[in-house]
């Protein structure tokens, strides 16, 4: 998946909201892309995007999203719909814990898809369930009960088991944890990396918590205020982060082993409704150079690395 | 009892009766079962577990909130159910909560001066000296310039700025204990350490005791001086913060330790050793130790059977389980 210059704005009363603004990055076949952030900088708007989940009031819509080399920004709503939607490209949604129906039976629920859009019949369709369940750990008796019947944890996989049933080439994680216990989030985290590493689907795992981020990630993505402001592997985010932000961010995550205060960020995100040109970081940070009031550059570093920050330009 | 002791539990219980239709049974949820500790003035303490643990209906108890089911409550060495209305107002006074939702904690039409003056138009405070206090609350809470937020709705505030201002209104009685019920849960990473940072200044300058509830153990580190993990309504283990951190003796607490990632890029490769299964019901809770369904260390005919009690395992390190029976001697 390739995803080029791509805009999302929402239409407000007080005017354009920016929550997606300008966003390019480039995701691996079999691999898994965190995208974190502050809550509203754009990083569940710019996951609606990508799976075209949109409110109705988008004003903009823009950019190009490559999957497998065709842009499917080109496909209309009813065909994106019928061909990508769910089915190459899925989605666990934030909360989702709650959006399970709570009258029909979690077996038929997760079988649904196949049945809506590919026309298996309800049997065989089942059938796939049961073995999506044993997948994710769920005993397959569990198809046959209603959702309420199901712990936290349980009904997180069959949530996670509904996003892969349809084999897709890309799944979106929203905070899928948040809502659950610290033991529980573990087991979720182990299942992923199981399905990680004996599948070659794609993940993008969008979360605040620095911390499980790097339970999954290859590639992480630092959004602030509806922009990328770094894109780097794993291995050089967790230990040197390079943007003025990513670097706050870190230090303000509390850790249990390393022996360290963690700090605040001072001052809050600037509104996503008419920007200041510029680094939108510039006013919390302590690098402000005069030309920061200048919009900053995408600085590539190399073999799919970049930094926006007048730091790294040249 | 030491003298600069401020809240004894003793064996403090809370159970909720429920009945399952007309002719069922009676049947209790053991929320808080058997809880005893010490808190001293000046300390804070974390109270860890996980969500249904009984961690907030133990803080709720203690607050006076939920009438105990059986055990004491002993503030400042009076026990609590022997005080009338008029003893309760002043246990009320020497006692803040601090909730999980700000928004939820305040009412949205008040101004923040009202919400402020409110428990002192209560507790009968002079208006001339109801100023200055909310003046000092404010700067204490860092809601500066005082003069801006005065007039303003809670809805007007962001999320970080409701919790200082929830703080500033448990704090505006001066009160000794301040119960903090996940403080910072639903705030954003960022925002959470400069709450934290706050309850903990305030703490040391106004020699305050704390004990801060929550399912983070990550937090507790930077924040309290002991740290009590709960599981199924019971205390498991206590111990001084760093060296609970160091040297986690119950299996429950070595897996939440075990559970809980720092960032590294290495974490994507391991698998975590994490025990199957959920946490127990508390209507019909396991006889014995109520982990060892889920223990990789249980012993038949010992942990199934029998609760284990209490062992001293270092100095002020208590835990609950029959691994450390023989530590003790």
């Amino acid at each position: 998946m390739e995803v080029k210059d791509l805009y999302m704005y929402y239409r407000t009363t007080k005017g354009s909201l920016k929550a997606v603004d300008g966003v390019s990055f480039i995701l691996n076949r079999g691999e898994t892309l965190a995208l974190i952030g502050e809550s509203g900088c754009g990083k569940s708007s710019l996951a609606k995007s990508l799976i075209r989940l949109l409110p109705r009031n988008v004003a903009v819509f823009r950019g190009h999203i490559y999957l497998d080399g065709k842009d499917i920004m080109k496909i209309d709503d009813s065909k994106f719909r019928r061909t990508v939607q769910w089915q190459r490209i899925s989605m666990v949604a934030q909360a989702a814990l709650n959006s399970l129906n709570p009258v029909i039976k979690v077996g038929k629920q997760v079988a649904e898809p196949l049945i809506v859009h590919k026309g298996v019949d309800i049997k065989e369709a089942l059938e796939r369930a049961r073995k999506v369940f044993s997948l994710v750990g769920i005993p397959t008796v569990f198809a046959d009960r209603y959702p309420f019947e199901l712990s936290g944890g349980m009904r997180q996989r069959a949530i996670i088991a509904m996003a892969l049933i349809m084999n897709p080439e890309v799944i979106i994680l929203d905070e899928p944890t948040s809502a659950l216990d610290v033991l529980t989030q573990a087991n979720i985290m182990n299942l992923l990396k199981k399905i990680k590493k004996e599948s070659s689907i794609s993940f993008i795992l969008i979360t605040h918590d620095v911390g499980l981020s790097s339970e999954l990630a290859d590639k992480v993505a630092v959004m602030y205020a509806g922009q990328i402001v770094e894109f780097n592997d794993a291995e050089s985010f967790y230990s040197s982060p390079l943007h003025p932000y990513s670097q706050k961010l870190m230090a303000s995550v509390p850790t249990l082993r390393a022996d360290r205060t963690p700090e605040y960020i001072p001052g809050s995100p600037i509104s996503l409704i008419n920007p200041p040109e510029g680094c939108r970081f510039a006013d919390r940070c302590g690098l402000r150079m005069p030309v920061c009031s200048k919009e900053p550059p995408l600085v590539s570093l190399g073999a799919e690395r970049y930094v926006k920050c007048w730091l790294y330009a040249r | 009892m030491s003298n600069d002791t401020l809240l004894t539990l003793v064996d403090l219980r809370k159970w909720y009766r429920m009945k399952r239709g007309i002719f069922g049974a009676v049947q209790y949820v053991r929320a808080v079962d058997g809880v005893s500790f010490n808190l001293r003035r000046g300390e804070a303490i974390s109270l860890v577990g996980e969500s249904g643990c009984g961690k907030t209906t133990l803080g709720r108890t203690i607050l006076g909130l939920e009438r105990p089911t059986g055990g004491k409550i002993i503030f400042k060495g009076r026990n609590l159910a022997d005080l009338d209305s008029k003893g309760m107002a002043w246990y009320r006074r020497q006692t803040g909560f601090v909730q999980q939702d700000p928004f939820g904690a305040l009412p949205p039409f008040m101004t923040v001066t009202r919400i402020l003056e409110e428990p002192m138009i209560i507790n009968k405070i002079e208006k001339k000296e109801r100023r200055e206090r909310i003046h000092r609350a404010l700067t204490e809470v860092r809601l500066t310039p005082v003069e801006d937020y005065l007039k303003k709705y809670p809805h007007m505030l962001s999320g970080g700025q409701q919790q200082r201002l929830v703080i500033a209104r448990a704090m505006i009685l001066n009160p000794e204990l301040i119960i903090a019920d996940e403080p910072v849960s639903m705030l954003d990473a960022s925002v959470r350490i400069e709450i934290l940072t706050l309850l903990r200044e305030l703490q040391k300058r106004h020699n305050l005791s704390i004990i801060y509830i929550t399912h983070d153990l990550s937090t507790t580190r930077y924040f309290s001086e002991w740290i009590f993990v709960m599981y199924a309504g019971k205390i498991v283990e206590k111990g001084l913060t760093n060296e609970l951190l160091k040297n986690p003796l119950h299996p429950y607490t070595r897996s939440l330790l075990q559970a809980i990632p720092d960032p590294d890029a290495k974490n994507r490769f391991m698998i975590r050793e994490i025990p199957p299964g959920e946490p127990p019901s508390l209507v019909n809770p396991p006889r014995g130790c109520r982990f060892h369904p889920r223990c990789v260390f249980a012993k038949k005919g010992l942990c199934d059977e029998k609760e284990p009690s209490e062992f001293e395992a270092g100095k002020g390190h208590l835990v609950s389980c029959w691994l450390y029976a023989d530590a003790e001697k």
